[in-house]
C-alpha cells in the first residue's frame, strides 16, 4: 500500500509518457515477482521428488497458480501501458513480451496436466516434473532473450539503472511490495487448502466409513 | 547401459519398420502442409507462387515442427497399450536408457521424414534452389532435430499417462519448441534467400546447441520419475 502512495505522489511524471507511465510501478513488479514465482514453484517441485511430501507438492501448485494469475495481470498491464506509449496493444518486435507470452502459453497447461491425471500420486509426480522443466526453461529464455538481442526492453533496464533516485526507489518499495504480497497470498491460499483438507478428514471420521468422500466441485489441486 | 540402449533402439526401429505407422503419416503430412500452403498463401501461379527467405524458412520450420508433433504422439503408445513399460520396469536395467534410446529413435525418424519432406519442400515452393546451401541446411537441420527429439520424448513420457493425450501434446511441445522455431528459422532464412551465398549464422546455431544442451541435461535428470509405477 505503500508503495501505491509512493507511486501517486513521489515518482516524478515521464517527460514524454505522461501519467500513463506509472503503470511501470505495477507492471514491473508484477512480471518479476510471478516469473520468481514460476522459478519457486520448480525449485519446490524438486523438494517434492526429493522428500515424497506432499506438502511440498501443495506449496508448488500454489506458488504456480498464484503466479498465472499475477501472470494474467502483467498481459494486462503490459498492453494497455504498450498501447499508451507505443500505440499498440500487442508489440511483436518487442522480445520480452514475447518471450513472456511464451512462458504464460507454457504454465497455461499446468492445470490441465493435473487436471487429467487421476492417480493423486503420479498427478504429483508429473506435475513436479513439469514444474522443474518449465522452471528452468523461464530463466533459460530470458537468458537467451538478453543474449540474443542487444536492445533490452526500455523501461525496465534503463529506468532502473540510469533513472533518477526516486524512481530507483519507488521502483524498489513497489517490487517488496509485490514480493511480500504475493508470498502473503500463497500463505492465505496454503492455510485455506489446509483447513479445508482438515474439515474433510473431520467430516470423513464423523460419517464413520473409511471411503474417500468425493471432493467437492471439480479442482486440479493436489489433495492431501 | 549401451546394450541396453542398442537393444531398446533396435526394437524401436524394428515396430517402425514392420507397422510403419509413424514416418509414412509425418511424410504424407508434410507434403500436404505444403499444398496447403500453396493454396493459403494465395496467388495461385502469380509472383508469389514459389516463396524465399524469411517465409522459406518458417513455413518449412513449423511444417516440420508440426510433423514431429504427429510422430512425439505415437512414441510411447505401443508401450502403453502393449505392456511395455511393465516389462521395461521388470528389467534390471537404468531407466534413463529408455529416454536415450527413444530421443535416438525420434531423432531417427525426424531425420527420415526430412529427406523426404526437405526435397519435397523445395521442388513444390522454394523459389531459389536448395542445391546452394545444403551442407549449411543439414547442419541447421540435424542441431535442430536434437533439439525436437530430447523435448518431443521427454513431452511425450509427461502426457502419456493423462487421459487427453492427444490434446496435451500439443499443448505441451509447442510453447517449449518455440525457441528451437526461432533459432532454426532464423538460422535458415539467409541460407534459403533469392540468390544467397551466405555464411552460417553461428550465433543463432549456438544458441540452438545451447538449448540441446541444457534440455538434454533436464530430461536426464526428471525422466527417472515419469516411470515410477
Amino acid at each position: 500500500m505503500t508503495a501505491f502512495a509512493l507511486v501517486l505522489t513521489h515518482a516524478p511524471v515521464d517527460a514524454d509518457q505522461g501519467v500513463i507511465q506509472k503503470i511501470f510501478y505495477v507492471h514491473v513488479p508484477l512480471a518479476i515477482v510471478a516469473l520468481g514465482g514460476f522459478v519457486a514453484g520448480g525449485v519446490l517441485a524438486i523438494m517434492y521428488l526429493r522428500t515424497r511430501d506432499r506438502r511440498w507438492d501443495m506449496r508448488s501448485y500454489v506458488t504456480i497458480h498464484l503466479s498465472i494469475v499475477l501472470a494474467v495481470g502483467v498481459l494486462i498491464t503490459g498492453s494497455i501501458w504498450a498501447r499508451a506509449s507505443w500505440g499498440h496493444w500487442w508489440v511483436w518486435d518487442e522480445p520480452v513480451l514475447v518471450v513472456f507470452l511464451i512462458v504464460f502459453l507454457l504454465y497455461a497447461t499446468y492445470q490441465p496436466l493435473r487436471f487429467s491425471i487421476e492417480d493423486p500420486d503420479r498427478q504429483a509426480r508429473y506435475a513436479s516434473v513439469f514444474a522443474i522443466t518449465a522452471g528452468a526453461f523461464v530463466p533459460l529464455c530470458f537468458g537467451a532473450v538478453r543474449m540474443a538481442e542487444q536492445v533490452t526492453h526500455p523501461p525496465a533496464a534503463t529506468m532502473t539503472t540510469s533513472g533518477p533516485g526516486s524512481v530507483t526507489l519507488t521502483f524498489l518499495v513497489a517490487l517488496g511490495g509485490m514480493t511480500l504480497l504475493f508470498i502473503t497470498l500463497c500463505k492465505y491460499e496454503l492455510a485455506s487448502k489446509n483447513v479445508t483438507a482438515h474439515v474433510r478428514r473431520l467430516r470423513r471420521r464423523l460419517a464413520g466409513d473409511d471411503d474417500q468422500l468425493p471432493a467437492s466441485g471439480r479442482s486440479a489441486a493436489p489433495q492431501l | 547401459m549401451k546394450e541396453t540402449v542398442a537393444a531398446l533402439l533396435r526394437k524401436e526401429l524394428a515396430i517402425e519398420l514392420r507397422t510403419r505407422e509413424s514416418v509414412p503419416a509425418m511424410v504424407l503430412f508434410c507434403v500436404t502442409t505444403y499444398v496447403v500452403f500453396h493454396f493459403g498463401l494465395g496467388d495461385v501461379g502469380g509472383a508469389r507462387a514459389v516463396i524465399a527467405g524469411d517465409l522459406a524458412a518458417g513455413v518449412l520450420w513449423v511444417t516440420l515442427l508440426f510433423a514431429a508433433i504427429l510422430g512425439i504422439n505415437r512414441l510411447f503408445v505401443a508401450d502403453h497399450e502393449q505392456g511395455g513399460f511393465d516389462g521395461f520396469l521388470l528389467a534390471p536395467v537404468d531407466r534413463t536408457a529408455l529416454l536415450v534410446a527413444k530421443a535416438i529413435a525420434l531423432l531417427t525418424f525426424l531425420c527420415v521424414v526430412e529427406l523426404v519432406a526437405v526435397p519435397a519442400f523445395g521442388l513444390l515452393l522454394l523459389g531459389p534452389s536448395l542445391g546452394q546451401a545444403l551442407p549449411e541446411l543439414l547442419v541447421v537441420l540435424l542441431v535442430a532435430d536434437v533439439g525436437i527429439a530430447v523435448v518431443g520424448t521427454l513431452v511425450a513420457a509427461l502426457a502419456i499417462q493423462t487421459r487427453a493425450r492427444d490434446l496435451m501434446v500439443p499443448l505441451l511441445a509447442l510453447p517449449l519448441l518455440v525457441p528451437v522455431v526461432i533459432g532454426a528459422s532464423r538460422a535458415t532464412a539467409p541460407l534459403l534467400a533469392q540468390g544467397a551465398a551466405a555464411s552460417l549464422p553461428g550465433d543463432w546455431l549456438s544458441l540452438l546447441a545451447l538449448y540441446d544442451l541444457l534440455f538434454a541435461l533436464i530430461a536426464y535428470a526428471v525422466f527417472d520419475f515419469l516411470l515410477e509405477d
